[in-house]
């Protein structure tokens, strides 16, 4: 029943409550678990979606002096498109059984998100250097700001990434073990999506103005 | 319109509800400390926020006692009485009310009116009060600190909040802000919890729409908080790195005390909408869990199923949805363009229009109801007055043209405080001598409770509304002392001290009402289950108080909503939301 559906009920009607009388209760601890991860991803989009709004509201004023461009945020882009590949990799890899496939899908993918928090780590060390840097500068602050709370996320996830791990050698529950790689594999791309849209608004470059045209604010 | 019996052909089917695994706690540190059951985490919730909220009673003691009897107090400087003020707004409105509602209501009756054994996440449930804990206890250390806590507002508006010369500048303002973050990490944790608990671990028969309406309250501005926090979340870390970083996301270019600072470029502004676009959907965040449970109040004490009952989960749902677009409604003086005001203007007025449906349908509820004019019921009907007193006052400030030259007096002072504080603090009073009995097992003393009540909703209107009459007259907000102004006249000041009078007394009063608490725990007449006859889940338990798992072997299972009382050819004026159709007794008369 769609929530729409739902919300029309008459509870108190007895034919109603033949319908209802059918539910048969909650489901299964996984699929809290699923649920619980989209709740959570919802409250990061809010988040990041606050941050990018600052960002272009900022923008539309007089005094704005864009960031200067790292071009080292291309080769961490890709980097971590190649994590999200191979958690995808090992998400196929455990849906057939494959458990070799997928523990050398699930490595790689944490290989590839240290070396893209490296990475960012050089592009803010670089940046730091640049002759621009100037930390008044709201477009330079908000460059640390947004690449800081992209990475913190990450870190989380290696967190679980790596309980994930730590389960998949020996003797192991395949359907926890699944369950544990879907869910890291859903958050891994979940932030993929929201740093190539951060990226693409951000830091590719600053002739933005159509959008925020679009959106008003200029 | 056959209430009672439905064919009930297989019914003895059991719930169907993956059985969770509980832990089982041998010690007493596992069992009442680190506690991963969500009742008693319910209770650590309520004993902290009520502890703290003792704090912020007195703060507002001594800010009353500053506005009724200036220069008569050495403890009290300028600087102080700001402290006072922002720490007991921040106080009652986030530590107080928020983790009531949330952290111990929704912890309490979540897992036992859904049916289920648990929170879905017991261990992040213990987590998220011990981060709560942690944000209380910085808050409180924000008060030994250099400097003091700080003195900003409640609002923290920059530049002001980090600016040498605000009290706390330097510490207190940096402990607020980690405060908060770790109040918003902890709440997201029971926020999860209690999304996925109403959505995913309801027993059989279960609806959605045969919760009750606290539950549907508490579900509601769950969302709300967990959608909302991330903007204060935002706006804290950003003045967090102003402060300590010196980058300029608020601070615009600057002099303080004759010296060019060294931001520049900051918006102010952009805090404003941050701060306010969490602050608005927190009114709601307190609002809908006290709309939902005082649903419950009037329809168990009235004998009487709820009145529109569709209508009140579509209000619920409607003023959550509208409250994200309100938020500007606290600014109209930061100099916005006035068609933004317009727009923001005309949601306010609209969500009036499901908050005044809610209120027709309670009066309706009891209108030839068999009240019951129990101590529960008094506080739920002293909500009624008290919300719709402070509700109409919020329409006329909603129009830019009357807030904005009442928007800096003890008129809204007076609003947000019926509105946001007396309100749903009476709605937590009536909760708590409601539910007592299933926490306790005992009553509540009922003739300190009806005096508790008396002197408690009495007091408000003495002390709020000849506030209205201060604001009309020009008393400004947020003064330490009003000095030499003509247009105030003298009598402004014997009602400045009638109302310190009156919050005295009020405060005063509370101690009865802890007295009650701590002396009906040992002494207090046994309650028995179901001691108002009601019909949700809650209360018939196996055992009362619950023990761990709540529901002792078997899960109820649900055949009803939760409202029906008086059922027409019913024998009892109630029948359980786990009774099958073919267990109802029907009255003798009937044949």
């Amino acid at each position: 029943m769609t929530m729409f559906h739902q919300l029309m009920a008459k509870p108190w009607v007895t034919a109603q409550g033949k319908v209802d009388d059918l539910y048969a209760g909650g489901a299964s601890s996984a699929l809290a678990k699923r649920l619980a991860l989209r709740v959570f991803l919802a409250v990061v989009a809010v988040l990041f979606f606050l941050l990018v709004t600052a960002y272009g509201t900022r923008m539309a004023y007089e005094d704005w002096r864009p960031a200067p461009q790292v071009s080292l945020l291309w080769a961490n882009t890709l980097v971590l498109i190649l994590s999200s590949i191979a958690l995808q990799w090992a998400q196929y890899s455990v849906r057939r059984g494959r458990m070799d496939a997928m523990r050398v899908g699930l490595l790689a993918a944490g290989a590839f998100t240290v070396v893209f928090l490296f990475g960012q780590f050089l592009a803010w060390r670089q940046l730091a250097t640049m002759v621009y840097f100037d930390v008044m500068n709201p477009a330079v602050a908000f460059f640390y700001l947004i690449t800081g709370v992209h990475g913190l996320h990450l870190v989380g996830g290696l967190v679980a990434w790596g309980r994930t791990v730590a389960r998949v050698w020996g003797d192991f529950d395949v359907g926890k073990v699944r369950q544990s790689v879907e869910l890291c594999t859903t958050y891994w791309h979940f932030l993929l999506l929201v740093w190539l849209v951060l990226f693409g608004l951000l830091f590719t470059g600053n002739n933005l103005d159509l959008l925020l045209k679009l959106c008003g604010i200029r | 319109m056959d209430y009672v019996a439905h064919d009930a052909s297989d019914f003895a089917r059991p719930a169907e509800v993956e059985e969770m695994e509980l832990y089982h706690p041998k010690t007493f540190i596992g069992k009442y400390i680190w506690s991963q059951d969500a009742k008693v985490i319910a209770v650590q919730y309520a004993i902290t926020a009520i502890g703290i909220g003792l704090v912020a009673l007195v703060l507002s003691w001594l800010m009353r006692l500053q506005l009724a009897f200036p220069n008569s107090f050495s403890f009290i400087d300028p600087s102080n009485y700001l402290q006072f003020v922002t720490m007991h707004g921040m106080i009652m409105v986030i530590y107080l009310l928020t983790a009531l509602f949330l952290g111990g209501f929704g912890n309490y009756l979540i897992p036992l009116m859904v049916g289920a054994r648990d929170m879905v996440f017991p261990y992040v449930n213990m987590v998220s009060y011990w981060v709560y804990l942690t944000a209380v206890l910085l808050l409180v250390a924000s008060f030994f600190v250099p400097g003091g806590p700080t003195g900003a507002g409640w609002t923290l508006y920059p530049p002001q909040a980090i600016l040498q010369g605000t009290p706390g500048a330097t510490w207190g303002i940096i402990l607020m802000l980690v405060s908060l973050a770790f109040f918003i990490i902890g709440f997201t944790m029971g926020g999860l919890n209690y999304v996925v608990t109403v959505l995913q671990a309801r027993t059989r028969g279960m609806t959605m729409m045969r919760l009750p309406l606290t539950v549907w309250g508490i579900f509601t501005a769950t969302v709300l908080a967990l959608l909302a926090f991330p903007a204060l979340f935002v706006s804290a870390i950003m003045m967090m790195l102003d402060v300590t970083l010196g980058t300029s996301f608020f601070m615009p270019a600057i002099v303080s005390m004759g010296q060019q600072l060294d931001y520049t470029g900051g918006s102010p502004v952009l805090f404003q909408h941050l701060f306010w676009f969490f602050g608005h959907p927190e009114v709601y965040i307190v609002a809908l869990p006290a709309f939902g449970i005082v649903s419950d109040l009037i329809s168990v004490h009235a004998r009487k199923n709820i009145f529109g009952y569709r209508m009140m989960v579509w209000a619920i749902v409607a003023i959550g949805g509208l409250s994200f677009i309100v938020w500007a409604h606290h600014m109209y003086v930061s100099g916005m363009n006035p068609y933004f005001g317009f727009f923001f203007a005309t949601t306010t007025l609209i969500i009036a229009v499901p908050t005044a449906l809610k209120v027709y349908n309670w009066v309706l509820t009891l209108w030839r109801g068999n009240i019951h004019l129990t101590v529960p019921m008094l506080f739920a009907i002293g909500f009624i007055f008290t919300f719709i007193n402070g509700g109409l006052t919020g329409l006329f400030l909603g129009n830019v043209t009357v807030d904005v030259p009442l928007s800096d007096t003890m008129f809204v002072v007076a609003h947000f405080h019926m509105v946001m504080a007396i309100a749903p603090i009476l709605v937590v009073f009536g909760a708590i001598y409601h539910w007592y009995p299933k926490i306790t097992g005992r009553m509540l003393n009922d003739t300190l409770g009806k005096f508790h009540f008396w002197v408690t909703f009495v007091g408000s209107y003495a002390i709020y509304y000849p506030m209205h009459y201060l604001g009309f007259a020009g008393v400004p907000r947020r003064y330490y002392a009003i000095g030499g102004t003509n247009f105030i006249p003298e009598s402004a000041q014997a009602l400045n001290a009638s109302i310190t009078i009156a919050a005295l007394i009020v405060g005063v009063v509370q101690v009865v009402f802890l007295y009650n608490l701590v002396w009906s725990y040992f002494k207090g007449k046994p309650s028995g289950s179901n001691p108002w006859s009601a019909t949700t889940l809650e209360w018939q338990t196996a055992d009362t108080p619950p023990k761990h798992g709540n529901f002792g072997e078997t899960l109820p299972v649900v055949y009803r909503w939760a409202y029906d009382y008086s059922v027409p050819g019913a024998k009892e004026d109630f029948i359980p939301q786990n009774v099958p159709p073919r267990d109802v007794v029907l009255s003798s008369n009937k044949t």
